[in-house]
């Protein structure tokens, strides 16, 4: 990244002392790079499925590009400092979803998904601005803790009065449109559990009983936040949506991890999940069969009752190979159920091959990795939590998912971030993008004052 | 607290390890093990996505392609599907592919690397190319001809040019449309229901995969034994066989249809088809000698492919004399197909020598670009030359005045050998009529074709006249139509063959004796008839009348 400084990063303006670059040209090619890219692959469905680029194309490319336009100038006029890789990234995974869902509609006729899933992106691209725009500082969360807490648990109570769908009871359905609460209440559980730790964190870190070689904090700072959080994994299994509930669970043990250093949480919580997960495993029969299809995909081929859905899953990962078959040449839609939501990975698998799919994860891991570093560089203890939380939900997230349709680990259903259809998922991924260029924006401005975070204030080494 | 952000941001590291280590795993390593498990669907998808090459005859190909917009989407048409089925066999998306459609699967489907515009080309790009066309063998009138003259009777007829081993004519009866079975809907499944339960069985390929006991037609490899291994020097001379034939070690009386045959000649026993005599011979000739010529014409060999593979036509290998006496008459467990049998008439007609019996002239490019020829390849020598043309005679004398008139042919030399074999328990079901001929254009140098019939309901009566009455007439007007097509070839200027076979350099005219001095070994008498060459008799050579008398 050679790329000249931005003009209006004045001199005048700029504090005594080292401060990084704005890098906002940057974010600027690299968003017309995104937008490229995806209207390239877009272009290319359509010549390989019908062999002449869709009509729309252009209009494709230029409505993704007005969004992309659109969010950078938030970013420009309100968080001149951001990181710049955070909003091209984002604006490439959904514009790359975008083309695996417009890919699968070309397969089911009936069942139209591109357009609505536009309209959820230009939303979750709306929202992403009103964010940046309205939230000066993200401190400002921090007094919204319980808020927060209680509007999370509203929202993962709310769907049980609502019928179930496919087994799990987590939409609300309005008129038309369906929603997920509980894809929202991931960030509303990640800025509770952020403002709750930084706020005790030396009660966590420093009081308490020791057991043998293991500290623990009193069951006064470390109650409420136990509570809460076997609450919502309580509601999360009646709702039987294991995915989200290990989610939570992998969020709070790493956000408590980081907080307080205690290794003993890591080994407890590990325990604690695995007793949970053998003892659901077993008992609860929606997730043993997903248990016994992740031990044996191939157990439905042999009783002669054709391939399940992890089997053809898997022929669709193998179809794909070292360069993958072509966008628009797969046969992902074997799959049948899911195909564009829980499974979409499984397209980009067949059509891209290893090489593309390596590529997606090294998007995603680039992501998470700019949410792991705008921690670092925080000064304050719950800007810190809250981008490592944040950008923990998206490696949980793409690690169970991916894991799960690829039988690295039993399947759960989840959406891949950005890819994958869904409308709440996609923007509250558009929500986590705000907040995590929020917390770089203020990681990487330059100090006005030393911020009062009870430690020395770290100069930021260049970049 | 920054350390402790370091180690959650190695925690997320491995997690992205594990999940290319588990991409790895999937899609490479275990990919082609997941490829080719039969669940997955994909490979069928592949296989019908394009429309198929075309199988053609004389010119004209006899099948097409239809889009269904199934997800297996190009489906199979054939023109004239029932004469042509034993040919081309049928491709169907729910029972698979058979004969030429098996065969060249991969060619007609565009897999076969032969059509790659460059090496490892599709395997790159993984594309595949336009299916090529399977030009036959096969002639259109030779073909009608033979299925006319079969008229939904169970049968089979064979034609084959005995000089280059090309299939003219391959029909089985009754025959079945394959165009129905192409697709996967239920009325699929009903007419594959229907067909496999029919007692008339029409899917099976009378012609190439059925057996039958070859009755008196094998006597002309029983003949040829005889004259090979010595134990006949003269075919006019009387042997010494009794009438009523007692086997060997056993009271059991072989009966005999022709009259006259007690002690009569290898010419007089072929030409009235004297079981007792030829029953004599082999026993004469022994088990060892019989097993050797018949595995000379291409009996116990189960390998022979046209391409479509053929049933191995049986002749025992451990027999007691008995036994070896019945199996000399085609009885016993000596089975064949019929084009085994349409070999043996090609190797009396090419003097000796069987060549490779093939049904794909060339394979091309769907843009019609040659992509490689079957070559004039031999087979097996069947018989010396000179027991070939002997053999010629005596086929001859047997429709010019014995049991095959019915195929005698005005202005052609006509050879032929009638059959009836009797089979079921206790030789209680009707008898297949078998004829096996040859026949040579009196200007031309070789002959042109050679053919076997089978008819298995023929209503004559338990005679052996019945394989001359039902099979011959239909043999006789196969092979009319082949020379009248020879003639036309010839009389076109710059006609690359009779049946447009490129005579290749190095084919030797077959009209002229093969077996050079040194080409055979000592053991093999007698030595070819030739004026030129010093003529060189081991031992017992057979007297020298048969060989002035032989054609030329």
């Amino acid at each position: 990244m050679t790329a000249p400084r931005i003009p209006d990063a004045s001199p005048a303006v700029s504090p005594p002392g080292v401060r990084g670059p704005k890098r906002r040209g940057v974010e600027l090619v690299l968003l017309l790079g995104a937008a490229l890219i995806s209207v390239c692959g877009y272009a290319e469905v359509g010549l390989a499925h019908d062999g002449a680029v869709p009509p729309d194309a252009a209009r494709y490319g230029a409505g993704l590009g007005l969004l992309a336009l659109l969010a950078h100038l938030a970013v420009r006029f309100r968080a001149p400092y951001a990181d710049p890789l955070l909003l091209p990234i984002a604006v490439l995974l959904n514009g790359l979803g975008l083309v695996l869902i417009y890919r699968l509609d070309l397969e089911t006729p009936r069942d139209q998904a591109a357009t609505t899933q536009l309209v959820w992106s230009t939303l979750g691209v709306a929202l992403f601005i009103v964010v940046v725009l309205l939230l000066r500082d993200h401190r400002a969360l921090q007094g919204y803790a319980y808020v927060c807490v209680a509007a999370a648990l509203a929202l993962m109570i709310l769907p049980i009065f609502f019928p179930a769908v496919n087994g799990a009871r987590i939409w609300i359905r309005i008129g038309g449109l369906s929603f997920q609460p509980g894809e929202f209440a991931k960030i509303l559980l990640a800025v509770f559990f952020a403002a709750y730790l930084s706020a005790n964190l030396s009660a966590l870190a420093y009081a308490g009983r020791r057991i043998w070689r293991f500290q623990f904090p009193t069951w006064r700072v470390l109650g409420p936040v136990v509570a809460i959080w076997l609450l919502s994994v309580g509601v999360l299994v009646l709702e039987r949506d294991l995915g989200t509930s290990l989610l939570f669970f992998g969020l709070f043990v790493i956000m408590l991890y980081v907080a307080t250093g205690r290794t003993g949480w890591i080994a407890i919580g590990l325990l604690l999940a695995a007793a949970g997960a053998f003892l659901i495993g077993s008992v609860e029969p929606h997730v043993h069969s997903r248990v016994q299809d992740w031990l044996d995909p191939y157990a439905s081929i042999r009783a002669g009752e054709g391939p399940g859905q992890l089997a053809q899953s898997l022929f669709s990962f193998a179809a794909g190979g070292m360069l993958g078959t072509g966008l628009g040449l797969g046969h992902s839609v074997l799959i049948g159920f899911a195909t564009k939501s829980d499974f979409i990975l499984a397209t980009a698998g067949e059509e891209l091959g290893f090489v593309g799919l390596t590529a997606l994860f090294l998007l995603y891991a680039l992501f998470v990795a700019r949410g792991y570093r705008a921690g670092l560089s925080l000064r304050d203890p719950f800007g810190r939590l809250l981008a490592v939380g944040l950008a923990s939900i998206v490696a949980l997230q793409v690690f169970v998912i991916a894991g799960g349709v690829m039988g690295l680990i039993p399947l759960t259903g989840m959406a891949m971030p950005f890819l994958a259809q869904g409308g709440s998922s996609v923007v509250t991924n558009w929500v986590i993008v705000a907040l995590l260029v929020r917390v770089s924006d203020s990681a990487r401005a330059p100090q006005p004052e030393t911020a009062d975070t009870g430690e020395p204030a770290r100069v930021e080494a260049g970049r | 607290m920054i350390r402790y952000i370091r180690r959650a941001a190695a925690l997320c590291l491995l997690l992205l390890v594990a999940l290319l280590v588990n991409a790895v795993r999937v899609m490479l390593v275990e990919a082609e093990e997941l490829d080719a498990n039969p669940a997955n669907r994909r490979s069928a998808i592949a296989h019908w996505a394009e429309p198929r090459g075309e199988i053609v005859v004389d010119g004209r190909p006899v099948t097409g392609s239809r889009d269904s917009g199934q997800q297996l989407r190009w489906e199979r048409t054939y023109r004239r599907g029932p004469l042509y089925a034993p040919v081309t066999g049928y491709a169907s998306q729910t029972y698979g592919t058979t004969m030429l459609e098996h065969a060249e699967d991969a060619l007609l489907a565009g897999t076969d690397p032969v059509l790659a515009p460059l090496p490892l080309w599709n395997d790159l790009t993984r594309g595949r190319s336009p299916g090529g066309d399977v030009v036959t063998t096969i002639r259109a009138s030779m073909q009608e001809a033979a299925y006319r003259g079969l008229d939904g009777k169970r049968g089979a007829v064979v034609a084959l040019e005995p000089s280059s081993g090309r299939i003219l004519a391959l029909v089985s009866s009754p025959s079945y449309e394959p165009g129905v079975l192409s697709g996967t809907g239920a009325d699929v499944k009903d007419a594959w229901a229907r067909l496999t339960a029919s007692p008339h069985q029409p899917l099976l390929n009378r012609a190439l995969r059925q057996t039958y006991p070859p009755g008196s037609t094998f006597k002309i490899v029983t003949a040829a034994a005889a004259l090979d291994s010595g134990v006949v020097r003269d075919v006019d001379a009387p042997t010494d066989t009794p009438d009523p034939f007692v086997l060997p070690g056993t009271r059991q009386v072989l009966p005999n249809e022709a009259r006259g045959c007690e002690d009569a000649s290898l010419a007089y026993a072929l030409q009235w088809s004297c079981n007792t005599v030829m029953a004599g011979l082999g026993v004469d000739v022994g088990l060892e000698g019989m097993v050797g010529a018949a595995e000379r014409f291409g009996f116990d060999d189960p390998s022979l492919r046209v391409p479509s593979w053929v049933a191995k036509s049986n002749f025992d290998r451990e027999m007691s004399p008995d036994q070896l006496a019945l199996s000399s008459i085609g009885q016993f467990d000596t089975t064949a197909t019929p084009l085994q049998m349409a070999m043996v008439a090609a190797a009396v007609a090419n003097t000796g020598e069987i060549a490779r019996p093939y049904l794909v002239d060339r394979r091309t490019t769907s843009g019609g670009t040659t992509v490689d020829r079957t070559p004039r390849r031999p087979y097996r020598q069947a018989m010396n030359p000179s027991t070939a043309l002997q053999l010629q005679r005596l086929m001859v004398r047997a429709v010019e005045e014995g049991t095959g008139s019915n195929a005698a042919i005005p202005g052609a030399r006509v050879g032929g050998k009638t059959g009836t074999a009797q089979h079921g328990f206790g030789n209680t079901g009707t008898p297949y009529a078998w004829f096996i001929a040859w026949a040579q254009a009196e200007d031309s140098a070789r002959p042109a074709v050679a053919v076997a019939v089978v008819v298995e309901d023929a209503e004559a009566a338990r005679t052996d006249i019945s394989g001359g009455g039902s099979a011959a007439p239909i043999a006789r007007d196969v092979m009319r139509e082949a020379l009248r097509l020879e003639a036309e070839a010839r009389a076109a200027p710059g006609a690359p063959g009779a049946f447009g076979a490129p005579r290749a350099s190095g084919t030797t005219p077959p009209a002229r004796p093969r077996g050079a001095p040194g080409a055979r070994t000592p053991e093999s008498a007698p030595s070819p008839p030739s004026r030129e060459l010093p003529v060189t008799r081991p031992r017992g050579a057979p007297g020298s009348d048969a060989r002035t008398r032989g054609t030329g």
